[in-house]
């Protein structure tokens, strides 16, 4: 196995022409601060152990990988193997970068954290890891999305953390992000923002990158201590990217393993009601860096639809970008339609329920598991857990609880 | 580039500073856009900032906001600011225009188709807001080419090395950000605003103008006598907006004079030549 020759991104946050820090002039002190306080902390011991002690013993890791037989024998071709994400605490991957950035703001004497969230999967991973290390808490969350997950935000306040509804632009996810921005370039000599995803100006996609790392790493030791080799593919969803960008990342000088993201085609790419930044959109600059976006003929940002809302977002991480412009990974699509059904087979298939996110990866898994041999070996990131779908899947099946 | 430079001459040999109204393009409707710049030029502007309306307007507070959504609601997109702008330039060939915005739109027709299409429409100069200096190196040398001033935002929080890094780019003048926030917050500090001010100076002779939280005449005189120019921006689309279309014009006017007024009072005080428009 080929050890690091892949070192993006460069000092500046470049992944080739995608990442950077564009953002106004009042933000790129905190910037400048965030990286370097960063830095310091990756090469502090002391750090890197409380991080693992946490992941450990507070999220539950190492997060297992489970052999879907049932499901891959249903299938008829490729064995198909998931990582366990969903059994964190808090039931997604967002746990462990809150984790990561909550212990830097607490270093950096940071005690107020804020965050934005669409799903409001990231809302509650930080009003957690708030509640457990005693900062105070603000989530920006669109007033859109607050009434189609009305459950996370009870979590949230549960958890001591204030939802502020955003009232602007679309009032989902996107907007949600440039109010926290709004909020950070104000209060930023007291405040952390945690970003919940792989985007966001330099260090962040980097930064979150780093912690959800994780997931690859273990998958690695796992898949050779379960399988005695590495998988032919590996696959993810990619909304922003950060559940993918995780496992994606120790993979990525690993000869022979295909990286596959699966993005949101919604009703279908032809209606233009999707979120695949990635395979409908350009490049353009939004919220801090340079990446692909879906954005109408004059550069304005275009509303997006999946039914899962935590890849309901028109950009992408800047790292996603540059795999697929450089090839080492392909993105594809996947409907709501098909997200669903993968959702349902799942359920009776192996008797885990998955969130509508990771139902997209599962789906990809349906259509290219028979094309391959019964001894080739598919790795899905299960990215979490579907309790916070029931609604929206009992809706479509028409049933009101 | 020399259209704004001259005006900050002059006014420098009148003993006055510049005052830089900023308004969004086809807030409230298109229509209204170029009569509110003649407005503005009579009731005393010396260069105006006009925005791009975009959609996701990350270093603006409501006010601006609003407008932004107001203008792209009418369907406003960069080819029809420049539009707006030509056709402003039938009946004022002398006031700067400054475009202010995000990169996408600008990114989305094409850097260099853009700054020629600027370049033909009679922009003098364009700031951009979410590109600092480090991402708009390319940018500032193609603005350069077509005689286009770059103008950099610094805030209370650039160090002295990215003083240097801006105006290494800039030309025109450069916006210093009066306080941490978004546009149209509430106030803004003088005394620290004056403490910055001949630091920015040391390390560049182009003109400093600021900006954010200045919302009357008291306020923007106090900047003119520390500063070489005064944006005011929300305090306008306030105005604007709390008005009917045909009175639009009226309230602004009355505004930015009674602003302009203070201002040349200040400088007077100052010692500045006695000038009386």
């Amino acid at each position: 196995m080929a050890e690091h020759d892949y070192d993006l991104p460069d000092a500046r946050g470049h992944f080739g022409p995608y990442g950077g820090v564009f953002v106004a002039e009042t933000l790129i002190a905190a910037l400048d601060e965030l990286r370097e306080a960063y830095a310091a902390a990756q090469r502090d011991p002391q750090f890197v152990a409380e991080f693992a002690y946490e992941l450990k013993h507070y999220v539950g890791r190492p997060s297992p990988i489970y052999h879907a037989r049932h499901w891959s024998d249903a299938l008829g071709g490729a064995q198909i193997y998931l990582k366990r994400e969903d059994l964190n605490h808090t039931g997604a991957h967002k746990i462990n970068n809150c984790i990561g950035q909550a212990l830097l703001a607490r270093r950096m004497g940071k005690p107020r954290v804020i965050a934005e969230t669409g799903a409001g999967q990231h809302g509650v991973a930080t009003a957690t890891v708030a509640a457990r290390y005693g900062m105070q808490c603000i989530v920006y969350m669109g007033a859109e999305d607050i009434q189609r997950q009305a459950a996370n935000v009870y979590r949230m306040k549960l958890l001591g953390a204030s939802v502020v509804p955003v009232e602007s632009g679309s009032r989902t996810l996107k907007d949600a992000l440039n109010e926290a921005m709004r909020d950070w370039v104000t209060n930023v000599s007291d405040t952390f923002y945690i970003i919940g995803t792989v985007a966001g100006p330099h260090p962040y996609p980097m930064m979150v990158r780093d912690f959800q790392s994780i997931i690859g790493r273990e998958s690695i030791a796992q898949m050779q201590e379960q399988c005695g080799r590495q998988p032919d593919a590996v696959i993810a969803c990619v909304g922003g990217g950060s559940n993918a960008m995780g496992i994606f990342h120790p993979y990525i000088p690993v000869a022979g393993v295909r990286l596959i993201g699966v993005e949101a085609a919604g009703d279908g790419i032809a209606t233009g009601r999707h979120a695949a930044s990635l395979t409908a959109g350009r490049p353009g600059v939004l919220h801090g860096n340079r990446t692909y976006l879906l954005q109408d003929e004059n550069g304005q940002i275009t509303e997006t639809h999946s039914i899962s809302a935590g890849l309901d977002y028109p950009g992408v991480g800047p790292e996603h970008a540059w795999l697929k412009d450089s090839g080492r990974a392909e993105y594809v699509t996947v409907s709501d339609a098909e997200a669903l059904q993968a959702f349902h087979d799942l359920c009776r298939r192996e008797d885990i329920i998955p969130a509508l996110e990771s139902s997209h990866a599962l789906a990809y898994a349906t259509r290219l598991a028979p094309t391959l041999a019964k001894d080739q070996i598919l790795l899905i990131n299960f990215s979490g857990r579907g309790d916070k779908d029931m609604h929206t899947v009992a809706e479509k099946s028409g049933i009101t609880f | 580039m020399a259209k704004i430079q001259a005006v900050f001459e002059r006014l420098q040999a009148q003993g006055r500073k510049a005052l830089i109204p900023f308004i969004t393009a086809g807030d409230p409707d298109p229509a209204l856009t170029v009569p509110l710049l003649h407005t503005l030029v009579r009731a005393g502007a010396d260069i105006i900032e006009l925005g791009v309306p975009f959609s996701d307007p990350m270093a603006d507070g409501p006010t601006i906001q609003r407008a932004s959504e107001r203008a792209l609601a009418k369907g406003v997109s960069l080819r029809q600011v420049l539009e707006l702008v030509a056709s402003f330039r039938i009946d004022d060939q002398h006031t700067p225009i400054v475009l202010m915005g995000y990169a996408n739109p600008i990114e989305a027709m094409g850097v260099d188709a853009f700054a020629a299409a600027a370049d033909r429409s009679g922009v003098d100069g364009v700031l951009v807001v979410d590109y600092p200096p480090e991402e708009g190196i390319e940018f500032a040398q193609i603005l350069h080419q077509y005689g286009l001033d770059p103008i950099f935002l610094l805030a209370p929080t650039s160090s002295d090395q990215r003083i240097s890094q801006v105006a290494a780019l800039a030309s025109g003048y450069i916006y210093y950000v009066s306080l941490k926030g978004v546009t149209g917050s509430a106030s803004l500090d003088v005394a620290a605003v004056a403490a910055r001010i001949p630091e920015i100076r040391t390390r560049t002779g182009v003109p400093v103008g600021v900006g954010f939280g200045i919302r009357d005449a008291a306020t923007a005189a106090a900047v003119a006598e520390i500063a070489d120019a005064v944006v005011i921006g929300s305090r306008i689309i306030e105005e604007i907006e709390q008005s009917s279309a045909d009175q639009a014009c009226t309230r602004v006017f009355a505004l930015l004079a009674d602003i302009r007024r203070g201002m040349d009072a200040a400088t007077n005080r100052q010692g500045g030549t006695t000038w009386v428009r």
